[in-house]
């Protein structure tokens, strides 16, 4: 089997057989009452990287499934190089040189990364294993691609980024030629993005076919070569990357312009509403997870907590909220040291939360909307008299609540499960943001939730700055913090790595700090301010 | 291709809306199978069965009157459920609350029935609380497991009893007579819940237990202590998040559930037995989750589910007279059904989530 020539001879440099050109000609796909996907068309060739671009329900994710053999579809065709495939699991997907590597990453986390790429494969000896050899391949699958992995290393010392390098190199060994990418970046920093890019450009170069889900704009632009656009669950679009911009990808997506840029008045600086001071607060493996933090938030500013995930900003918004204990420091409220209060006396100082597990924490899932939206505010007048509740008055206010937050519903006794994840995210901003907060904690507000409705979001948390409330935004995704934020804290290791402005910081600058490198010279840690 | 995937989803929603119903007679389906086993004629067995339920008046008031306390035991177990806690001290709750209503009764015997009987219900309910608060109080200070502290706090109820029962509070006539029956004296009249049909046992305790089934509905539904006990039980971490003190109503959930037993207790008592005896609590404390499990843990549901079970109690005597059975075969008959409904339920609900997920 000849590994020398650049396919040339219809092989990869893997040894694998090119896939010169998948198509999927009109895949429908329905579900209960949805549409998945409906007369979708959609092609990649070899040496390519084929952009899929949507919001959240799109139909994205179920086409991708189809191709990799987790769902079939109810009409349509798959053809890879012609010929009519019929995958019936991932295992005929991956026969026939289709990889995917999923949000969620599928690898066994006490074992080493030879050991993962090694499992479920069958082994040369029989029942023994050949784990060297496996580690010969993977050194030089890495080594071709720019993978930097320690093959030896377990998958649970590894960080987020390298971990998706190990189901990268899973895919290449078993042989893929077409590889699918479910939103790959979600879970790096800027320059582990770019390390991304740089092997994705390789793997192109070697004649594979690849596809790029995303739901993020300047990234598909960086890295592909055309870009479709799936909305409800039809093609809008297919378009070569370099003819086509933000602003029309972006109105392709929704469906309408939208506005990329907020209007953003000058921060009128009030008081200190929440100050935070040395702050140690335990992870859930005994360690600290935030350490000596100290941050302060005025009225009238929103603060933006930059991080790469797992950082220690899920353990600092928990204990904001009162939801984890702290083991030393202060928080001030308001002037009042509520650093050991529990979660309602923070509530009644007028802080509101918005959590980062939206059915996990902010809401109950079998409650309707109605009960939902009276979370925090049950007991008191309009919502009940003495002990009973006001139904005529929750029904009123949660009516119009639903209308004025534009939460889609068809009702306000619908449970909240059978919402999406962007109208459950409305709805908890409108609980949080209609009790007039002094302090407003906003944890990853916008994660999972589409284009639209981010919008929507983000021009609320702005109304709310110029209404005067001090806002804390945790965020990962970056170009939200620097949209929205007057000064941006980087978050490294449960420290504070830096302040800086808002919107004079850089993407490189910040990125930088958050792989934990601090700014140099004068403006060490918290020195500066507005 | 729509209209044919529209009439299968709605086949599915009807197939998965009375597979609990289909899954009685395949109960009952298994207990002939057994009877047969035991070289009885199941159709003469089951016939006996129903007609010992509600082949007379008199069969019918008594499926009633075991229903009573099947009700006001599976109301507190509801309560506490729907709070995400659970109580298996039903039956120490019936008894504390039996022995202190008798208690009561009988030192004041003096005192008018108009005062005399509430107080005791009230007396009988409150004791029920308080062996329920113990385990509530210990789970939100210490985080002791409910479950084991109720199931103590049986054992201690039950000794306790034992020995008041052939102690202080021995009916004097038991002594003077020589056989130490171990049952206190009578209660006074005026302390007798009325009886509402005569020649029966039925007494006006099982229209309380209906009363109190409305308000337990409207508590759970109309009210905010009813909300937060709600969201405890569905998501503590939410409630908490909102500012809801979880232990605090996880420990008042074991209360009024001890509360609801307690109160079973002295209507037994007040209404059936008309004295303190060894046995009073005869598994209610049990097969009351049982009925609040099969009505679906709603207050209202847990009616019907009590006066099937409390039929079933009735009908099973007669039917171990007809087909010589062990009394076993009656217990294994009623496991037999919860399990074939409650699995039943739970493969519906796992079915239909199965069909609904996508992305």
């Amino acid at each position: 089997m000849s590994t020398q020539v650049l396919g040339l001879d219809g092989r990869l440099p893997t040894g694998q057989m090119r896939i010169e050109e998948m198509r999927m000609v009109g895949i429908v796909k329905r579900f209960p009452g949805v549409l998945a996907n409906d007369h979708v068309d959609f092609d990649v060739r070899a040496g390519e990287i084929h952009a899929l671009l949507g919001e959240n329900g799109a139909g994205k994710t179920t086409l991708m499934r189809q191709l990799y053999g987790l769902y079939r579809p109810d009409a349509g065709k798959i053809l890879i190089n012609g010929v009519e495939q019929h995958f019936n699991s991932p295992q005929d997907a991956i026969r026939a040189g289709i990889g995917m590597i999923h949000q969620h990453f599928m690898l066994v986390p006490s074992l080493t990364v030879v050991e993962n790429v090694a499992l479920g494969l069958k082994s040369s000896r029989g029942i023994l294993l050949d784990l060297d050899r496996v580690e010969k391949r993977v050194r030089e699958l890495s080594e071709q691609y720019g993978l930097k992995v320690d093959p030896k290393a377990y998958v649970w010392q590894l960080a987020v980024g390298e971990q998706q390098r190990v189901e990268i190199l899973k895919a290449l060994y078993r042989g893929a030629a077409l590889l699918i990418l479910d939103e790959p970046t979600a879970v790096l920093t800027p320059q582990e993005v770019e390390d991304l890019f740089r092997t994705l450009r390789q793997m192109a170069r070697d004649g594979h076919a690849l596809i790029f889900i995303s739901h993020k704009l300047h990234e598909v632009l960086a890295i592909s070569d055309r870009v479709t656009v799936l909305r409800d669950g039809r093609v809008v679009g297919t378009r070569p990357t370099h003819e086509t911009n933000k602003s029309e990808l972006a109105q392709m997506m929704v469906g309408r312009p939208v506005i990329l840029q907020y209007e953003r008045p000058p921060a009128q600086l009030g008081e200190v509403r929440l100050a935070i001071e040395n702050l140690v607060v335990g992870g859930d493996r005994g360690h600290d997870a935030v350490r000596n933090v100290s941050l302060e938030v005025h009225a009238g500013e929103i603060v933006g907590l930059a991080g790469v995930s797992g950082n220690g900003q899920r353990e600092l918004a928990e204990a904001l909220a009162g939801l984890r204990p702290v083991k030393s420091g202060r928080i001030l409220l308001c002037g009042k040291d509520i650093t050991h209060e529990p979660p309602g006396a923070r509530i009644a100082l007028g802080q509101s939360y918005i959590p980062e597990e939206r059915l996990r924490d902010g809401t109950i899932k079998q409650f309707s909307v109605a009960d939902n939206l009276i979370l925090e505010d049950h007991h008191k007048p309009p919502f009940s008299r003495k002990i009973f509740l006001d139904f005529n008055a929750i029904r009123e206010i949660s009516e119009r609540l639903v209308r004025e937050y534009n939460v889609k519903t068809p009702s306000v006794d619908t449970p909240v499960k059978n919402l999406s994840g962007g109208n459950i995210q409305k709805l908890i901003l409108a609980r949080e943001l209609s009790r007039r907060p002094k302090v407003l904690i906003a944890s990853q507000p916008t994660r999972g939730v589409d284009i639209g409705a981010t919008e929507y979001i983000h021009q609320r948390l702005l109304e709310q700055r110029q209404a005067g409330t001090a806002i804390l935004l945790i965020s990962e995704d970056l170009d939200e913090i620097r949209a929205l934020s007057d000064r941006i804290a980087v978050i490294y290791e449960g420290e504070i790595v830096g302040i800086v402005d808002g919107p004079s910081a850089t993407a490189e600058q910040l990125g930088l700090m958050m792989a934990g490198v601090r700014e140099g010279g004068q403006h060490h840690l918290e020195k500066i301010r507005l | 291709m729509p209209q044919r995937s529209e009439i299968k989803r709605m086949l599915n929603q009807v197939f998965e809306a009375i597979l609990p119903i289909l899954a009685v007679p395949v109960a009952l389906i298994i207990g002939a199978l057994i009877l047969l086993l035991l070289r009885a004629n199941p159709g003469v067995a089951f016939t006996a069965l129903v007609q010992g339920a509600v082949g007379s008046t008199f069969s019918v008031t008594q499926t009633l009157v075991k229903a009573t306390p099947l009700l006001l035991v599976g109301l507190g177990i509801t309560i506490a459920f729907r709070g995400g806690v659970i109580n298996i001290g039903g039956e120490g709750q019936i008894i504390v609350g039996a022995l202190s209503a008798t208690a009561l009764a009988l030192s004041f015997s003096q005192w008018p029935g108009a005062i005399l009987l509430p107080l005791c219900l009230l007396v009988g309910t409150l004791s029920g609380a308080l062996w329920g608060a113990v385990p509530g109080v210990l789970k939100a200070r210490l985080g002791v497991n409910e479950i084991l502290s109720t199931i103590m706090m049986n054992a201690i109820a039950l000794q306790l009893s034992n020995y008041l029962l052939r102690g202080p509070m021995i009916d004097p006539a038991e002594i003077e007579a020589g056989t130490r029956i171990a049952q206190s004296a009578l209660l006074p009249r005026q302390a007798w819940l009325p009886r509402l049909v005569p020649q029966t046992l039925l007494h006006a305790g099982s229209i309380l237990a209906l009363v109190m089934a409305v308000l337990v509905y409207i508590f759970l539904w109309r009210t905010t202590i009813g909300y937060r006990i709600r969201a405890v039980g569905l998501n503590a971490q939410a409630a908490r998040y909102a500012g809801i003190p979880v232990p605090v109503y996880q420990a008042l959930a074991i209360t009024l559930g001890g509360a609801f037993a307690g109160l079973a207790g002295a209507v037994e008592v007040m209404g059936v037995q008309r004295r303190m005896l060894e046995g009073l609590s005869g598994g209610y404390g049990f097969s009351g989750i049982v009925a609040a499990l099969f009505g679906n843990l709603h207050p209202l549901g847990t009616i019907p589910a009590s006066v099937l079970f409390g039929g079933l109690l009735v009908g099973a005597d007669k039917m171990q007279r007809a087909v010589q059975v062990p009394s076993a075969f009656v217990d294994t008959l009623m496991g037999l059904i919860v399990l074939f409904v409650v699995s039943s339920r739970i493969w519906a609900v796992r079915r239909a989530r199965r069909r609904e997920t996508y992305e």
